[in-house]
């Protein structure tokens, strides 16, 4: 009988309940509290929780630590991405400065380009803050033997 | 410098001021994800030229056009972050792009002896995001922006100096007493910045000026001042608050203590001038009193007990370290003097002594690349195994001796003539004494380099080899500058005066 069954169980139940709740903050920083940092913070927790109940190796099965390198890069690159965009989408006729995100979307009305922009800029921080935390788990785990069961 | 702003479309020259930091920011996410060391040094190669390209074309429209003032997102100042540059931060913003691009050169061959392969394209990665930090400090016109480079500037820092664990492990001790120092003038920096919120409700510099002029001064800035002097002047090397350096500058890679030797204290250095006379005026009280009391007193003491240290070290980078810490005593000086004369003095020893110590660093880098020279005693004989490199070195070495022909005698001339004018008679004797002092510690490494004989390895002499290119040129054109611009001293110095000018109004 595994020593850890209801852990396991009730984790596997919490994990894509953490996940889905991460991205209710990440799209909810719109109009609340939250955004992306709070949102990768915990995302990353999701699997920090699974690599705690089922071991760093099965955790760096699903998620390899590779991916954790190329999603630090990766959200950098989407939110400067944007600035850069901004920089060659002329709004009106006009060149704008750098992450001036009216230039993403015509309709001035409702400053949709200001929600859009936001919106990219912030899944750009989820994806890096994700993936360094769970960098800096990975980092920090792989360097001490795994405790036995017995010491539990 | 016409010439570079007309190589661009007319529409990107106005970006220009964004681009320099944007660049290598995304280079960095890009050269993380680069499989090996070569492909890691291109992408760096890449950003370095693009970013000298574009601090000089800042640099040119500033000298033509006047200040320039970016607003990020389109967002007006104060409300928004703005890129503030004018003639002093855009000579260091030159100064900065053009040193990282000589430096990257020479990483090539450098890193790849000293970093293992596996990390290389990470090393390169966390040097791109350190240069981004500097030349953000550099560009930015908002106080708490200039606080966030700096820490993107110094813990990227950290982490390069503790890569030289690969070849001697006190780099990660070096590299964390540098954290913990470096964390305590960032904490003051920004307590700092938060004070001056505090009395002024703003954040941008320029505006923030402006309200204490308007509001006068009261015990909240005077504390305000305190805190960011104590941060910048930890992060600019400023005497008794200098003991991270040596060791960081001893044991980080070679690559690393050239680079951050010619740019990393400089930008700190500006910082502290932007604050000291464009957010606090240099005619109120206070400010006037720290010039003459701590600044000149500090630069003074400086000059004389780190250069007295530097006569008596082993380790030949160690030497230079403390060397550094008396050539930003002379900064210090000059700053001290509070007249826009000193102060181009200062501005004018701040650019030659990243050329001069950008070429000593090289040189050891290169001597240590091929006999692993890390000590006093190990440059034995190197003027007959590698003559190009210790002929480099010689002229830099006299160079910062301040003997005429270099660059080195053109600032100290200058300095000492803003101390004359001043009347300081007692700081053109200390300036004196310490150049002195400075031809005591070159001296002993030029007679090891040129009198002594190469060690013999079971009776062989060893033999000569030449450096590579890729150190030979980016050494060679700065020992070649530091000869160049005291024929055409009028270059450097006009550049100094108009940033003195831009902060003091010419008087």
């Amino acid at each position: 009988m595994n020593p850890h069954l209801i852990l396991r169980v009730v984790s596997k139940l919490l994990i894509p309940m953490i996940v889905v709740f991460g991205f209710y903050v990440q799209f909810h920083g719109d109009y609340g509290p939250g955004g992306g940092f709070q949102a990768g913070v915990i995302i990353a927790v999701s699997v920090i929780l699974y690599a705690l109940i089922f071991g760093i190796e099965e955790a760096q099965k699903a998620v390899p630590p590779n991916v954790a390198r190329i999603g630090a890069a990766t959200g950098v690159l989407i939110y400067a991405g944007v600035g850069v965009a901004t920089l060659f989408l002329p709004f009106a006729g006009e060149a704008v400065n750098f992450l001036d995100y009216d230039a993403l979307h015509p309709d001035q009305g409702h400053h949709s380009g200001q929600h859009y922009g936001i919106l990219l800029i912030e899944l750009g921080v989820l994806t890096t803050v994700a993936s360094v935390m769970l960098a800096i788990f990975y980092a920090f785990a792989g360097r001490v033997p795994d405790i036995p069961d017995e010491e539990w | 410098m016409d010439f570079l702003v007309n190589l661009l479309p007319s529409g990107l020259a106005h970006h220009a001021p964004a681009l320099v930091i944007v660049i290598p920011l995304v280079a960095a996410a890009v050269a993380a994800l680069m499989p090996n060391g070569r492909l890691g040094w291109i992408v760096a190669m890449v950003t370095a030229s693009l970013v000298a390209f574009f601090s000089l074309v800042v640099l040119g429209l500033v000298l033509s056009d006047g200040l320039i003032s970016y607003h990020m997102g389109g967002w007006e100042p104060p409300y928004g972050i703005e890129l503030r540059v004018d003639a002093l931060n855009a000579v260091v913003l030159a100064l900065v792009g053009v040193m990282g691009l000589l430096c990257v050169i020479f990483a090539l061959p450098s890193v790849g002896d000293e970093i293992e392969e596996g990390k290389q394209a990470l090393f390169y990665s966390a040097f791109l995001v350190a240069l981004a930090g500097l030349l953000g400090v550099t560009i930015t016109g908002d106080a708490f922006n200039v606080f966030v480079f700096l820490e993107i500037s110094s813990i990227s820092t950290y982490t390069i100096i503790a890569m030289g664990a690969g070849k001697d492990r006190r780099a990660l001790t070096a590299s964390y007493n540098y954290l913990i120092l470096g964390t305590i003038g960032a904490t003051f920096f920004v307590i700092g910045v938060g004070f001056l919120y505090m009395a002024t409700g703003s954040l941008n510099m320029a505006d923030i000026g402006q309200i204490l002029q308007e509001q006068g001064y009261n015990r909240v800035t005077q504390a305000a001042f305190a805190f960011i002097v104590v941060g910048l002047g930890l992060k600019a090397a400023m005497f008794p608050l200098h003991v991270w350096l040596p060791n960081a500058y001893a044991f980080a890679p070679n690559f690393v203590t050239a680079f951050l030797a010619s740019t990393a204290t400089k930008v700190a250095f500006y910082a502290l001038i932007r604050f000291l006379f464009s957010v606090f005026h240099p005619d109120v009280a206070f400010v006037e009193l720290s010039f003459t009391w701590v600044f000149a007193a500090v630069g003074v003491i400086a000059m004389m007990v780190a250069s007295s240290q530097a006569i008596f070290q082993t380790d030949a980078r160690r030497l230079l370290a403390y060397s550094s810490v008396a050539q930003v005593g002379y900064m210090m000086l000059g700053l001290g003097m509070g007249t826009a004369a000193g102060l181009s003095a200062g501005i004018l020893h701040l650019i030659n002594h990243a050329i001069m110590k950008g070429a000593l660093f090289m040189a050891l880098g290169a001597f240590a690349l091929h006999f692993g020279v890390r000590q006093i005693r190990d440059l034995n004989g190197l003027g007959r195994t590698m003559p190009a490199s210790a002929g480099a070195f010689t002229i830099a070495g006299l160079s910062l001796v301040g003997v005429p022909l270099t660059i080195g005698f053109t600032s100290k001339w200058y300095l000492i003539t803003a101390a004359l004018e001043r009347g300081w008679w007692w700081a053109v004797a200390a300036l004196i004494i310490s150049s002195l002092m400075a031809l005591a510690y070159v001296a002993r490494m030029l007679s090891a380099i040129w009198m002594e004989s190469p060690p013999e390895h079971h009776g062989a002499k060893p033999a000569a080899r030449h450096a590579f290119y890729m150190v030979l040129v980016p050494m060679g054109i700065l020992a070649f500058a530091n000869l160049y611009f005291f024929f055409h001293a009028d270059v450097l110095v006009g550049l100094a005066e108009a940033a003195a000018n831009a902060v003091t109004g010419g008087h």
